[in-house]
């Protein structure tokens, strides 16, 4: 359990890596249209050409044809590591230039073709990514700050702040969320900045769900309360905040981090909803979300299989950190029996 | 009953909770129909507040959310400014469309979940066992939206089913059975993907529940005096575990309306949700208010019969004692 746990762990904090350094790994810039190259299928390296096979793959420039792409083989583009490119800021910080892999000048290398916008895919994929993944991790954080702000005091209070909270919380149990959701989004222009969106997103995504997190903590914490080294450091005359700090929200800690597995990709899988309906972070900026809704028409969905590439990385995401939740859950019902 | 009376109660007071947020929702809405009278030179302030008092708009706000709920008890949720009509028609039509939607998939999806997760229950924990609760812990991290993605992708490369909306010909042109037919069909992929999506975590649970039974001394000593596995499931262990279950299906009945909104947006199903989705688009604020109310309704109403339901078969609720096992 423990090493499949560990292995889940380092699965995501690669991907988590590869996101943070995207900038560095994706070759183009996300958001560079090249018109010549709509809907360019991925492109495909070479190892043979007239004079023998090489070592180092290289690729052809594509021509549009009658019906299909097809390859200018008269020049070839090696592909190389570490090449210059588009400017980009590593970590949002460093200004730099420098690209994993790349090809000379004229060349392109779309490792997972092109979108409608002759845009790099792949590079899209991975910036998306930044975007889509983001928006999870700040929605939980949000989500689990209000829930077990709420729920610590709900529990150690008790009486009638108990009574006012739960009732809060059960109402927004039961509120059906995306409806809820859209609801909260008419309220919002439509139009907005791509970051102000994302700000506003991930905070409604995470306000509607402190309820689940809450009640759960504050199960925890009623059982919390009437230990006895907490009554003894209640008797030695600690305060409210320094109890609950000191004994009471440790106690919550695993509770929550099982909880944030289980939300991340729940809230990812929100922001790519609303994205994808044209209600979220809107173009030319990516993400997951509104990558995957040219994807509403047929005739794409069916000629164009590569830009299915976000909702594979959906499901790598989604998947990890579920069965990472999983593994924390049972985890957790393993020691509390 | 005292239980039954103190859920109805609860339920009460979160229909007046909901109430009173979508109230506030309705009055947050920006803009009034006086806004733009305002803006008119030839219009008085005199007349604007006159217009004002006979609308209503210058009393409390404990005033007009007691008329509020009087109009919304008729289930008049107000007007339409995109398609230029009362809000409740519009909702019902669709909602029926909705409505038949979960019905057909929550039937199907309950009629294969519950034999297929006592049947996994019943592996015990050998490899076969191990294997499906993997995949299926995998199914259950698919997010929705890829899910339906996916299974339309491949429905419409190969071909298999029509694809889009409830019908492609007049329906009121067919006969019963030709548009009980072409509606069948063309439901097939809706029903198919929520299927997917919700069957995975009914299985999980009704695995877990019953696995939990199997363990019980109970069932070992139904086992020795040589009661026939069908009989020992379906007398003995199904009812004992029915507890999660049940709620499970209280959550499932809850969700008939508002469960499918992704799916009936990305299937072309004309429900509900399109009609939401839509109307978020064009800010059509009262339309949306609207259908967050009817879902909740439902949402509310699933969560009482199930209620009802745990107290009808469980006895451990019945006698106050439902924590103790």
């Amino acid at each position: 359990m423990n090493r499949k746990a560990s292995i889940l762990i380092l699965a995501l904090a690669a991907l988590h890596l590869a996101l943070l350094f995207t900038g560095f790994l994706a070759p183009s810039d996300p958001i560079a249209q090249d018109r010549d190259l709509p809907y360019a299928p991925p492109t495909r390296l070479h190892f043979r050409d007239t004079s023998g096979w090489h070592l180092r793959p290289f690729v052809y420039a594509l021509q549009p044809g009658p019906d299909a792409y097809t390859e200018d083989r008269s020049q070839s583009f090696p592909v190389r590591l570490m090449v210059r490119g588009n400017k980009y800021k590593l970590l949002g910080l460093v200004p730099l230039d420098w690209h994993l892999f790349g090809v000379d000048q004229p060349g392109k290398i779309a490792v997972l073709g092109t979108d409608e916008f002759g845009r790099d895919e792949f590079s899209r994929v991975l910036y998306g990514g930044q975007i889509s993944v983001a928006a999870g991790i700040l929605a939980t954080l949000v989500a689990l700050t209000a829930g077990a702000t709420f729920g610590v005091v709900a529990g150690y209070y008790g009486w009638i702040v108990d009574e006012s909270l739960m009732g809060a919380m059960e109402l927004f149990l039961c509120l059906p969320w995306l409806y809820f959701l859209l609801g909260v989004r008419a309220f919002l222009p439509l139009h907005l900045s791509a970051i102000r969106t994302f700000f506003l997103l991930t905070a409604v995504i995470g306000l509607i769900g402190w309820a689940r997190p809450a009640r759960l903590v504050r199960g925890i914490v009623l059982t919390a309360r009437t230990r006895n080294y907490v009554l003894a450091a209640k008797g030695f005359g600690g305060s409210d905040f320094y109890l609950m700090r000191r004994h009471i929200l440790p106690e919550v800690r695993s509770v929550l981090v099982a909880q944030a597995a289980l939300l991340v990709p729940r809230y990812i899988a929100a922001e790519v909803t609303l994205s994808f309906f044209g209600l979220g972070v809107n173009e030319p900026t990516a993400s997951w979300g509104n990558m995957l809704s040219v994807l509403q028409r047929y005739s794409v969905l069916v000629s164009y299989q590569w830009l299915l590439a976000p909702a594979v990385a959906l499901v790598i995401t989604s998947v990890i950190y579920g069965l990472l939740a999983d593994a924390l859950l049972s985890r957790l019902k393993f020691q509390s029996t | 009953m005292k239980y039954l009376a103190l859920r109805l109660i609860r339920a009460v007071l979160l229909l007046l909770g909901v109430s009173v947020l979508c109230f506030l929702f309705t009055e947050m809405a920006p803009g009034s129909f006086f806004d733009e009278m305002r803006l008119n030179p030839q219009v008085s302030p005199d007349t604007i507040a006159s217009l004002r008092s006979r609308y209503g708009l210058d009393q409390p706000l404990v005033v007009r959310y007691g008329r509020w709920v009087r109009s919304a008890v008729r289930a008049d949720f107000g007007y339409s400014i995109a398609y230029n009509s009362p809000v409740a028609p519009l909702l019902w039509t669709r909602a029926k469309n909705t409505l038949l939607l979960n019905t057909a998939a929550m039937v199907l999806t309950w009629l294969i979940s519950v034999p297929l997760g006592v049947w996994i229950a019943t592996l015990r924990r050998s490899a076969w066992d191990r294997a499906i609760d993997g995949l299926n812990s995998i199914l259950i991290s698919l997010p929705e939206i890829v899910v339906a993605v996916a299974v339309l992708a491949i429905v419409v490369r190969w071909r298999v089913l029509p694809v889009g909306g409830m019908s492609s010909v007049d329906l009121d042109a067919l006969s019963h059975w030709a548009r009980a037919r072409e509606i069948a069909t063309r439901m097939l992929l809706p029903v198919m993907i929520l299927t997917l999506v919700e069957g995975g975590i009914i299985v999980r649970h009704v695995r877990a529940a019953v696995l939990e039974i199997l363990d019980a001394p109970f069932v070992q000593a139904s086992r020795a005096l040589g009661i026939s596995n069908v009989r020992l499931m379906l007398r003995h262990v199904l009812p004992v575990a029915a507890n999660p279950i049940i709620s499970l299906f209280g959550l499932s009945l809850a969700g008939l309306l508002s469960g499918s909104l992704l799916i009936e947006a990305i299937c072309g199903w004309p429900g509900l949700g399109p009609l939401i989705l839509d109307a978020t688009l064009a800010r059509d604020l009262y339309l949306v208010i609207g259908g967050i109310m009817l879902s909740t309704l439902f949402m509310l109403g699933g969560n009482l019969i199930a209620d009802a339901m745990l107290l009808a078969c469980d006895p451990r609720i019945r006698t106050g004692r439902a924590n103790e096992s």
